[in-house]
């Protein structure tokens, strides 16, 4: 599949990963999330900024239980735990916010 | 005739191509280390004598994008090896009559 | 699926992945990185080891930009957040490439053969590659 965006087309594949990161940027993310059924507001997009600057740091899309727990150990319990997460992202924090962020299907997700 | 190019893409530790290169390669010949073949740069490495001991009948390179690829770029290569970039690759070839690469 | 319960598998076994090559060279550090992080998701007693060759893709400052190659040794850095906490490196493969535990990417437990022979034994399964 593919999304398209400003008269540009960004290539995804089959689950809507896009299959170049380089490619990604803010409204894309929003056409992604939209497709997903999630609106974006501050709190989302702490989550999808996380993501990003964890997959920047060590090149790859954490799994769900090794996300929730580096996010409570840099932004604290409350959105630390899979209930906050869930209601975010409700198919799979590390899933959906993976691919809102324009990152590859999440390391260790089975 | 010009002299031979040799071409190591293979870790010294890991295969014998080095081993083998150093014997058969004839007195004047260039050897340029690439992949993993540039582990055999590293002067405090424990086989860096084999070099050095050709050092003074053959000339050695070993390709840059390889070593900063692998975090060698902070660590001493033996002396006397030049480190070439692609365009230096590309050089060394056609500076040679031929090209043989110890796969 | 994403979930997991928290009551884990009935029996915990010892894990034991042995690296023993130099990245980019090959596909095995890469895909040896990978099993890791999968297998770190089954609640099992995971240790990584790296021996011969496999010391060098802990090395640090690593720079694949030219090559065009992704740098995984940065995800080296991501085994503490996946529990993987048991990582040792051969202190004879380690000098014999003329490295130091400085020049390593991340924490690690430097043990001699003979002490790695120890930890090898207790084992369940061993990987290598």
């Amino acid at each position: 599949m593919a999304y398209e965006i400003n008269g540009t087309t960004v290539e995804a594949d089959e689950e809507g990963y896009i299959t170049d990161i380089s490619l990604w940027n803010p409204e894309l993310a929003v056409l992604i999330a939209e497709g997903e059924n999630i609106e974006m507001d501050d709190d989302s997009w702490e989550v999808v900024n996380f993501l990003r600057n964890y997959y920047e740091e060590y090149q790859i899309a954490p799994a769900v239980r090794v996300l929730t727990k580096a996010i409570k150990k840099s932004l604290g319990p409350e959105k630390g735990n899979s209930k906050y997460l869930y209601e975010l992202f409700p198919y799979g924090p590390a899933k959906q916010a993976c691919k809102i962020a324009g990152l590859p299907k999440p390391t260790g997700c089975v | 005739m010009s002299s031979m190019l040799h071409i190591v893409n293979k870790s010294p530790f890991d295969r014998n191509a080095l081993d083998s290169c150093l014997r058969l390669a004839g007195s004047g010949s260039a050897i340029l280390l690439i992949e993993d073949g540039v582990y055999a740069a590293v002067a405090k490495a424990a086989q860096a004598d084999k070099i050095t001991g050709r050092m003074g009948d053959c000339s050695f390179y070993a390709l840059g994008p390889d070593i900063a690829a692998r975090g060698l770029s902070d660590i001493s290569l033996i002396d006397g090896i030049q480190v070439v970039d692609y365009e230096g690759f590309v050089d060394l070839v056609a500076e040679h009559g031929a090209t043989q690469s110890w796969l | 699926m994403e979930d997991f319960d928290d009551d884990g598998p009935e029996i915990i076994k010892r894990f034991m992945y042995v690296n023993r090559r130099a990245p980019y060279g090959t596909i095995y550090a890469l895909e040896c990185l990978e099993v890791v992080l999968v297998a770190a998701a089954f609640d099992q007693d995971v240790s990584v080891v790296f021996v011969d060759d496999g010391v060098c893709q802990l090395k640090k400052n690593q720079d694949t930009t030219e090559i065009g190659m992704k740098n995984f040794s940065r995800t080296y850095g991501a085994l503490d957040d996946y529990d993987v906490e048991k990582i040792y490196v051969e202190k004879e493969s380690l000098e014999a490439r003329g490295l130091t535990v400085d020049d390593l990417v991340i924490p690690v437990e430097v043990v001699a053969a003979a002490q790695l022979q120890v930890i090898m034994a207790q084992q369940d399964v061993v990987i290598s590659s």
